[in-house]
């Protein structure tokens, strides 16, 4: 049951629905407020909880999109048409409903202004990926830090890319960051980017040295976690300054 | 899509482990009964066959933590861990 928060335990909380904005096609960000919520570290994620009618209840994570703000959470949540939950959350809910979570969750893939002891910060994200890694560049630009960061990002097209205006916005206005996209499925014409998955030669070309010690933050589906993973240890990154999140085969 | 597909990592179980243990858990480290390799359980591959989470060694493949849901509660299975090692300073 859902009750008020335990200091130190984690609770079902009962969030407000405030605000929905349309990303992408697929993709919606779920403005929430939490009350009882006591703040998070960015790529931490919450558990959200559906309850049918008849008592069937399902579970599934979802990364937190927003720099930590008081009780204002926001998730951003990518359509999948064969599931049970992100269906129900991109389509039905409305603002003032309510939705059942708990967290904050997880650590091992969270980062702090004071985490990189004065080293880059690489982040690398494919498809909603982006999403914990969003949370870390709008924590680092709320904290005004400076901390030399790019942000890698795979998506299938220019349509499909989530937070576009944001990011661009954030780069103009903030000391230290770089986006770097690459489309794999489809280009504008008057596109001068990367038109490919992430490799060994684009890594190459965007982490930075081994040598510069980067601490770098990997989500995505699978198989490119997996791939990006094993490329920046060939490519001589330490594997212990590497952390990734996985999220099966779709993303999402 | 083969298995390694459906491979995800310790952070999924962030939340019942969390329940269970009643603190963050993805930091804390696993010691592989298996190989002996010593990681924290936020980097183990994860499989979710839909019963509950199986947390293996990314070096040897031993299912390290399995974490069950069941009716009263949950069934952590832990025979494949030699130690885990859970730091309390912050």
């Amino acid at each position: 049951m859902a009750g008020t928060a335990v200091p130190g335990r984690l609770s079902w909380l009962f969030a407000d629905v405030v605000d929905v904005i349309v990303e992408t096609a697929r993709v919606r960000t779920l403005v929430l407020s939490v009350p009882g919520w006591r703040g998070h570290r960015a790529g931490q994620h919450v558990d959200i909880r559906l309850t049918a009618p008849d008592g069937y209840q399902v579970q599934r994570s979802y990364s937190i999109a927003s720099a930590t703000n008081e009780e204002r959470v926001e998730l951003t949540v990518e359509r999948l048409e064969d599931g049970e939950v992100s269906p129900y959350l991109t389509g039905e809910l409305r603002v003032g409903d309510k939705l059942e979570l708990r967290g904050p969750v997880g650590g091992y893939f969270a980062w702090e202004v004071a985490d990189t002891n004065g080293g880059p910060l690489l982040l690398i994200g494919g498809g909603s990926g982006v999403v914990p890694l969003m949370a870390m560049i709008r924590q680092r630009s709320m904290a005004r830090s400076d901390v030399p960061t790019r942000l890698l990002y795979s998506s299938r097209a220019f349509e499909d890319i989530i937070y576009q205006a944001e990011l661009a916005r954030l780069v103009a206005e903030s000391p230290g960051l770089e986006v770097v996209h690459t489309l794999t499925r489809s280009r504008p014409a008057d596109w001068t980017g990367y038109d490919r998955r992430i490799d060994d030669v684009m890594l190459a070309e965007v982490a930075w040295a081994p040598s510069d010690r980067p601490l770098v933050f990997v989500c995505g589906p699978t198989r490119l976690v997996e791939s990006v993973a094993s490329t920046l240890t060939a490519l001589g990154h330490d594997p212990g300054r590497v952390r990734t999140e996985r999220f099966g085969p779709t993303g999402g | 899509m083969d298995d390694n597909d459906l491979r995800l990592d310790g952070n999924a179980a962030a939340g019942p482990l969390a329940e269970i243990f009643g603190r963050e858990m993805t930091m804390a480290a696993a010691v592989c009964g298996g190989c002996g390799t010593d990681a924290p359980i936020g980097s183990l591959m994860a499989y979710d066959p839909g019963l509950g989470i199986i947390l293996r060694c990314s070096t040897c493949d031993t299912a390290i933590l399995r974490v069950s849901r069941v009716r009263s509660g949950y069934w952590v299975d832990v025979r494949g861990a030699s130690a885990l090692r859970i730091s309390t300073a912050e």
